[in-house]
């Protein structure tokens, strides 16, 4: 609080004009937003007749309808193959990009790339690579002798869909991880090299601990993003009347609401949505107290 | 084994796994481009090198009934407006919080930060209601009018680049007798170019590649933008539909992100390494 430009006579006025949009938008985009959304959870609405009072149905439904829980487990499945899917995998692919090696650049755009382009446009090639008839997946499998599998049906969508979702965060993560190997500095690895440390030792005892500040931010993205994979799922997933094959909590918020026309339960579930992420939050902040070494 | 040799097997290692890494992220790409530029009769072969190379796909995306040219328009005005609306209300949110003492300034700013917590549905969904009431869904004014609110992620990146500048500049400027807004004006907008550019990188891509938001807003083709339209004509293809013309679309819609990546590479790493190590 002691830091800082006191604002002179008038400019407090310019001072509290620069903060007005924040403002609006803390005051009826953030806060508004979570009241309206926690009074319409109670009720049911479908726009176009008049609001009824629902008490706890919609909450009850979070428990008892079989198609939000499958959302819910659906989502759960998910966050829990993608998280450390993303983490481990931007992790190695950092430390090995962090070997002094040529080609760095070329390296990095070319991991880069997906994160960078629109997941429907890059989703709709993949629904082409999975085809199953015309794919070049399972054309690929078919020369080494394999069956075909279909990639995008009930059950197997789960997988397919969380290694596209992979393949398109691993960019970000790439870069997070690179920032900070790069700040660890190499004076630890001489010393250890001289105490005849070898690269198992030096990656779990010295890259490892100084890189979970890196681990820790990642992963908090990651499972944000998690709760909010929507679009590759989308695009690969879609069904009649806005089903999917692998429908996540999002994609059930959605169709709650714009397909059923249920603004009162698709509120529930993002109020839902919204307290799952909170807690795990909670839980991440209270391991980083625990585990993550800042220096 | 000799440490010379050691290295070497390490190197290999290495470079055999990102040379089979990079394949499979750069793979759908070249899959994309080489089958946009096949003959519909040949969008199912194998090879990479179309059999015969054609321009026809891209041709005909100006004639299917989707008006591509209009969606391609509703998504570049769209990103820019919200764009030049997160960097204007961020920077200057940002630099009140960097710079600026004043009552309520650190509740107000963790506040902010609290915000990203919210998931965009809890949003959405009266937002939607109140847009509706105002009969503005199916125009674009409800995705872009919120950049003009601020944000938390850009506002708290541009904070953090703002703190880095050096105060002396600042203490110096307010000796000569400069105003708050000649300090915003003149020290931080130019200074902070490199945060700035960044910001307006990611804000550009996540407008650009949304598809949830313009589902909600502008529903129905061909008054979309190109996520929502490419979706649309997804559904068609599936009916004897030309891939090879999907494909082409894809590619067109990924064009400019690709220029801006190649041309702003360096703000667009840094950005997220910045972002993911100064928190």
């Amino acid at each position: 609080m002691d830091y800082g430009l006191k604002p002179l006579g008038r400019e407090k006025f310019w001072l509290w004009a620069m903060l007005t949009p924040t403002l609006i938008g803390l005051v009826f985009g953030a806060l508004g937003s979570v009241i309206a959304t926690i009074v319409l959870s109670f009720a049911k609405w479908d726009l176009l007749t008049s609001p009824t009072w629902a008490g706890l149905e919609n909450y009850i439904d979070l428990f008892k309808d079989p198609k939000i829980l499958l959302s819910l487990t659906n989502t759960v499945k998910f966050s829990a193959l993608y998280v450390p899917g993303v983490v481990i995998i931007s992790l190695l692919i950092a430390v090995l990009l962090n070997r002094k090696i040529r080609g760095l650049s070329l390296f990095r755009t070319a991991y880069f790339l997906p994160a960078v382009t629109s997941a429907v446009a890059t989703a709709l090639v993949w629904q082409m690579i999975y085809g199953r008839d015309t794919g070049i997946l399972n054309f690929i499998l078919a020369r080494m002798g394999m069956q075909a599998v279909c990639w995008l049906c009930t059950g197997t969508a789960m997988y397919s869909v969380v290694i596209v979702n992979i393949w398109g965060a691993i960019g970000e993560g790439m870069i997070i991880f690179l920032a900070g190997l790069t700040a660890i500095p190499r004076e630890y690895y001489e010393a250890a090299e001289l105490d005849g440390a070898n690269g198992t030792n030096q990656f779990f005892r010295i890259t490892v601990p100084l890189i979970t500040p890196s681990i820790f931010f990642m992963t908090l993205i990651t499972t944000i993003n998690a709760f909010q994979a929507y679009d590759y799922i989308y695009i690969l997933t879609r069904r009649s009347q806005g089903d999917s094959s692998v429908p996540v909590m999002v994609f059930s918020i959605y169709r709650n609401a714009w397909n059923f026309f249920n603004y009162g339960g698709a509120s529930a579930q993002a109020i839902e949505l919204t307290v799952i992420v909170a807690t795990l939050m909670a839980f991440y902040f209270w391991l980083e107290r625990r585990y993550v070494v800042y220096e | 084994m000799t440490r010379q040799n050691q290295k070497l097997l390490l190197d290999s290692i290495t470079y055999t796994l990102l040379i089979l890494g990079a394949v499979l992220m750069v793979g759908p790409f070249l899959w994309m481009i080489s089958t946009s530029f096949k003959l519909p009769g040949d969008q199912f072969t194998k090879t990479l090198i179309p059999p015969t190379f054609t321009l026809d796909n891209f041709r005909e995306l100006f004639s299917v009934n989707l008006n591509f040219p209009l969606l391609f328009w509703n998504s570049a005005y769209i990103s820019i407006l919200i764009t030049v609306g997160q960097l204007l209300t961020c920077a200057m949110a940002a630099f009140c919080f960097a710079v600026v003492r004043f009552k309520g300034r650190n509740i107000l700013f963790t506040g902010l930060l609290l915000t990203m917590l919210i998931p965009p549905q809890v949003t959405l969904i009266p937002n939607f209601i109140i847009f509706k009431y105002l009969h503005l869904i199916g125009s674009s004014v409800p995705l872009w009018l919120p950049a003009f609110w601020g944000g938390a992620f850009g506002t708290f990146l541009l904070r953090q680049y703002f703190l880095t500048i050096p105060r002396d500049l600042v203490d110096a400027a307010r000796v000569d007798g400069a105003s708050l807004i000649q300090i915003f004006w003149k020290i931080y907008l130019p200074l902070g170019k490199p945060a700035l550019a960044a910001l307006a990188i990611f804000t550009f891509q996540g407008a650009w590649n949304d598809l949830l938001h313009p589902l909600v807003y502008m529903p129905s083709v061909p008054n979309t933008m190109l996520t929502v339209g490419l979706a649309f004509f997804q559904q068609q293809m599936t009916h004897g539909g030309k891939f090879t013309v999907l494909m082409s679309g894809a590619l067109i819609s990924i064009l400019p992100l690709l220029l801006v990546f190649f041309f702003a590479q360096k703000q667009f790493i840094e950005g997220i390494a910045f972002s993911g190590v100064k928190r």
